[in-house]
């Protein structure tokens, strides 16, 4: 069981919400891309460890952040 | 596979035009989700106010309308009242409700107006560029009060919830924050609780909602959030003050 973090990384606006309230301090910003607004968006460094708390998806103001539940 | 949490379906695909960090965009997927869990997204009539709580209507996939400056309560009265079987709700600022709006939103409480509003409580006039708000905390810096909110000649901030809960026809009132995971979860809890309070036909419900403005407020969106709990909590104290 583990969990897929996916970001809209045209929607986020760099606030950095996600990465101050994750439980595991998994997210980043993704200094590799330039979104169309001109801002390094959030992005996730090692799923295998996310734990499900969603935490990072209350925190978003812009609806950036998917989560689901892979079962095996 | 199972989706944990993804974008509401009853708002639309068009991105969020709120300031990187504004506990807005928080306040609305809140909203959403509650109507998309309570299975009401086909019945429900948004009505939005002047501000930046205005952007709602754009931001819905449900029925929305855009009132004029603090009467978004008088809509939704006429609304509600033509149409008993929708749910309505009005989505207002501080500056809207607590200032423009203080007439309506009290006579519509007093009246027991079965609808729902969401009044997002951030202290200042966001939209307009930051103005002093009935609602704006003793001392605070504005760009109408540069040197702080001067208690002698603007009187102390206005207690909404407080103010409302004497009032016989308002049957459920609650204060809530943003400014944390577990407050989130509070607030949404207090969200459905205002709109099953309105279908279950009591009269008048209300969530207060701490926010913060950051572009405003001159600080990060961390720090803002800070401040919610350090300055704005004390002085206007989270908790419920009438349920049904």
């Amino acid at each position: 069981m583990g969990f897929l973090v996916t970001f809209k990384q045209d929607a986020c606006k760099g606030c950095e919400l996600c990465m101050a309230f994750c439980a595991k301090k998994l997210i980043v910003a993704d200094k590799s891309v330039l979104n169309k607004s001109g801002i390094h968006p959030a992005a996730i460094t090692d799923t295998t460890r996310c734990v499900g708390c969603l935490n990072c998806t209350l925190m978003c103001p812009d609806a950036v952040i998917t989560v689901e539940k892979i079962e095996e | 596979m199972s989706i944990l949490y993804t974008k509401p379906k009853s708002l639309n695909d068009s991105p969020f035009t709120f300031c990187p960090g504004c506990t807005h965009g928080i306040i609305v997927q809140l909203v959403a989700s509650v109507i998309d869990e309570m299975g009401i997204g086909g019945d429900t009539i948004c009505v939005g106010c002047v501000g930046c709580g205005g952007y709602l209507p754009w931001f819905m996939a449900t029925d929305t309308i855009c009132s004029l400056h603090g009467r978004a309560p008088a809509n939704a009265t006429g609304i509600k009242r033509m149409q008993p079987d929708k749910v309505v709700f009005t989505y207002q600022g501080d500056g809207d409700l607590a200032s423009i709006g203080t007439a309506e939103i009290i006579h519509a409480a007093h009246r027991g107006e079965k609808f729902t509003t969401i009044f997002v409580n951030n202290t200042t006039y966001g939209m307009t560029g930051g103005q002093m708000a009935p609602t704006t905390l003793p001392g605070q810096k504005t760009t109408t009060s540069p040197y702080g909110r001067d208690v002698e000649l603007c009187g102390k901030p206005i207690r909404m919830c407080e103010t409302l809960a004497t009032i016989d026809g308002a049957k459920f009132l609650e204060r809530v924050s943003v400014d944390s995971p577990g407050n989130v979860r509070k607030a949404k809890k207090a969200i459905r609780r205002a709109f099953e309070c309105q279908l279950a036909g009591h009269g008048f419900s209300m969530v207060e909602i701490l926010s913060s403005c950051p572009t405003n407020w001159g600080k990060t969106p961390l720090e803002a959030l800070e401040r919610i709990r350090t300055e704005m909590i004390p002085y206007y104290p989270l908790g419920n003050f009438k349920d049904f």
